[in-house]
């Protein structure tokens, strides 16, 4: 065990380092460069010049890889937007997009796991086509286009704000109003974004399940004398749970991660619109940290649900 | 006179597929005294595991459905009973165990948590005490350090361990009707030989009544009490062990005799019935097997003949049933 875990520790560092340096190669060889995007065009060419040093950017690309490299180890990687440590930018939105992304992934799992067992039991009846229904347009309409008409509906039925973290005026407002105001600006977004989980994981699990409840061992279950439910929460679920460990790789950066676009339309202070402002202002520290988080939290998502297959499938064994 | 433990009447069980309708078990009956082994037999196919699941009402509802007939248990008929009783009838008074023990076990539990299982729910023990049953169950069906054993999943036993462990499972609330759906035939030669051992050892310790599902008339003639052999969801022959092997009464029966393997007889090639099976769904007129059979006359495909008895308490299908021997 010792040492299955040392070895995969020692691919993922590698993994990591060569994701690094793709996506350096990639971000810096796109087209644009951070100057031309923030200068005027009648700022003279040593000013230019003095910026291009300052930025490392009249280095060769192998040595401002590894300046960057560097500098972000050090905590001296400045944003070139507007000179603010890096990683003082991230920290302050980290919190917005955790709690953002936690909620969601929450309605997510404790929707669509009873919805998909629930399908599962009765396959093809009335309800459960119903639920293959709803799936399909959930998985059909695009979530930032629900997501306008979800705020142009609440606002003008109600005239309630829906952007951002809270309402701009809370003055006069008593703390439980506070709170009320911030679930509400929460819950909206969180759970927009959980339509499309929802719709996925409950086929999913669906499916997983109509699998399972075919297997001998469901009848030995059921020859036993035990209920319906004890067969189907116990013996078939388990089983059928095996296969979505998987997503839990997927799940950790994407908590962290944030979602670019539902943090756009709504507002929401998170690092998903951190790096869609990084990216188009040409902010090489910043998309590069961010990204880097990103594959860390990807890497480190895969080994737990490595870890968690050993807990949750006896068969399997670490060597 | 004794009364039998269970009365099968007129069983008929089909499944409704998109393809028309499979006549699984047709007008079957049958019954099994207390304390003796019954054996169902027959190929692939001639709905003796159907029958077996039938008895338990676990066929899978749909496409399967048991059109009519009467499954008496101590008098009660169980058709009639709702789920929520029939659970308390399965794994308590009447158990099953399955062909294949490798996927008939739960390869996420451990076999002690499978066992303990039924005992918990039909005994309402303690953990504690199931613990201790259960333990007490892995050593009766001769599993070697038991206690250390019940701790194990289904993947660490080789196959003998795991079927002996499911019948372990199958008798821990001592039923009194055990149904055995081919419980040998994944096994190796030597381990078929003892779990057939065992499981007669057991019958005869608990005066348990069991019901053989199996295609291997070795095993029929090493433990059975009487026999019923089926062919196409029909009973064909149906009997006492002794007259069935040595006065049978059915061309299918005498074919399936004849086909085993004989050591002491240099013989070039196997003895097999002619033909095939009949397609479920598009079964032939009259008797089921004329298509095969070596006896048969324009009468036999006209109409499908009754149960006559040969004698008290053999009967054969068969219009020639004198002729046959």
């Amino acid at each position: 065990m010792a040492r299955f875990l040392f070895r995969r520790l020692l691919q993922l560092l590698f993994t990591l380092i060569g994701i690094s340096i793709l996506s350096w190669i990639i971000i810096t060889q796109a087209p644009g460069s951070p100057i031309a995007l923030t200068m005027d065009p009648k700022v003279s060419p040593k000013i230019i010049e003095q910026m291009e040093k300052n930025y490392d950017l009249d280095k060769p690309i192998y040595q401002q890889y590894f300046l960057w490299l560097k500098k972000l180890f050090t905590g001296k990687l400045y944003s070139f937007k507007d000179g603010r440590p890096v990683l003082e930018k991230i920290a302050e939105r980290i919190w917005n997009t955790l709690l953002l992304n936690l909620v969601a992934t929450l309605i997510i799992f404790s929707l669509a796991i009873p919805l998909g067992v629930f399908s599962a039991r009765r396959p093809y009846s009335f309800l459960d086509n119903l639920g293959t229904f709803g799936a399909y347009l959930g998985l059909s309409i695009p979530g930032f286009w629900l997501a306008y008409l979800v705020i142009l509906a609440t606002v003008k039925l109600f005239g309630y704000p829906v952007l951002g973290l809270r309402s701009f005026v809370i003055e006069g407002l008593s703390t439980p109003e506070i709170v009320l105001d911030r679930i509400w600006h929460l819950l909206l977004p969180a759970s927009i974004m959980a339509i499309h989980g929802i719709a996925g994981l409950s086929r999913y699990t669906r499916s997983s399940m109509l699998e399972v409840v075919r297997q001998d061992y469901i009848r030995t279950a059921k020859s036993k004398g035990l209920s319906e439910e004890v067969v189907y929460y116990k013996h078939a679920l388990r089983n059928a749970l095996l296969p979505i460990i998987t997503l839990f790789g997927f799940l950790i950066p994407g908590l962290i991660g944030g979602s670019i676009i539902m943090e756009s339309v709504f507002a929401w202070p998170g690092i998903g619109r951190l790096a869609y402002q990084a990216v188009l202002a040409r902010d090489y520290p910043v998309v590069m940290t961010i990204l880097t988080i990103s594959a860390v939290l990807t890497l480190i998502g895969n080994f737990i649900a490595d870890l968690l297959y050993g807990v949750a499938d006896p068969r399997i064994r670490y060597q | 006179m004794r009364h039998p433990l269970l009365e099968v009447r007129s069983l008929t069980t089909h499944f409704f597929t998109e393809d028309g309708i499979v006549r699984a078990v047709e007008d079957v009956s049958f019954e099994i005294y207390p304390g003796e082994i019954l054996c169902l037999v027959g190929e692939s196919g001639c709905g003796k595991s159907v029958t077996g699941l039938s008895i338990l009402k676990l066929i899978p509802i749909p496409p399967g459905q048991i059109v009519r007939g009467e499954i008496l248990f101590n008098g009660r008929d169980l058709l009639k009973l709702s789920e929520k009783e029939m659970e308390g009838v399965r794994g308590n008074e009447i158990s099953m165990i399955f062909q294949e023990p490798m996927t008939s076990l739960n390869p996420v539990f451990t076999i002690g948590d499978q066992i303990m299982e039924a005992i918990q729910l039909h005994q309402k023990l303690n953990k504690r005490d199931a613990r201790k049953k259960a333990i007490e169950m892995l050593d009766r069906v001769k599993i070697p350090s038991p206690e250390k054993r019940i701790d194990s999943y289904p993947h660490q036993l080789s196959g003998g361990m795991r079927q002996r462990a499911m019948i372990a499972m199958a008798l821990s609330c001592q039923p009194k009707l055990l149904i055995a759906d081919e419980p040998t035939t994944a096994l190796d030669v030597t381990i078929q030989a003892e779990v057939l051992r065992l499981l007669r050892e057991i019958q005869r310790e608990m005066e348990m009544s069991v019901m053989l599902i199996t295609h291997d008339l070795g095993v029929v003639s090493e433990v059975g009490d009487r026999v019923a052999v089926m062919y196409a969801g029909r009973i064909v022959e149906y009997g006492p062990i002794e007259d069935i092997f040595h006065e049978m009464r059915h061309p299918y029966t005498r074919g399936l005799l004849e086909s085993i393997p004989q050591l002491e007889v240099k013989k070039t090639r196997l003895n097999a019935i002619p033909g095939q099976v009949p397609n479920p769904l598009n079964l032939p007129e009259g008797c089921k097997f004329h298509p095969r059979c070596p006896l048969r006359i324009e009468d036999c495909r006209r109409e499908e003949p009754p149960l006559f008895e040969v004698k008290e308490g053999h009967y054969s299908r068969c219009l020639r049933w004198k002729e046959c021997r």
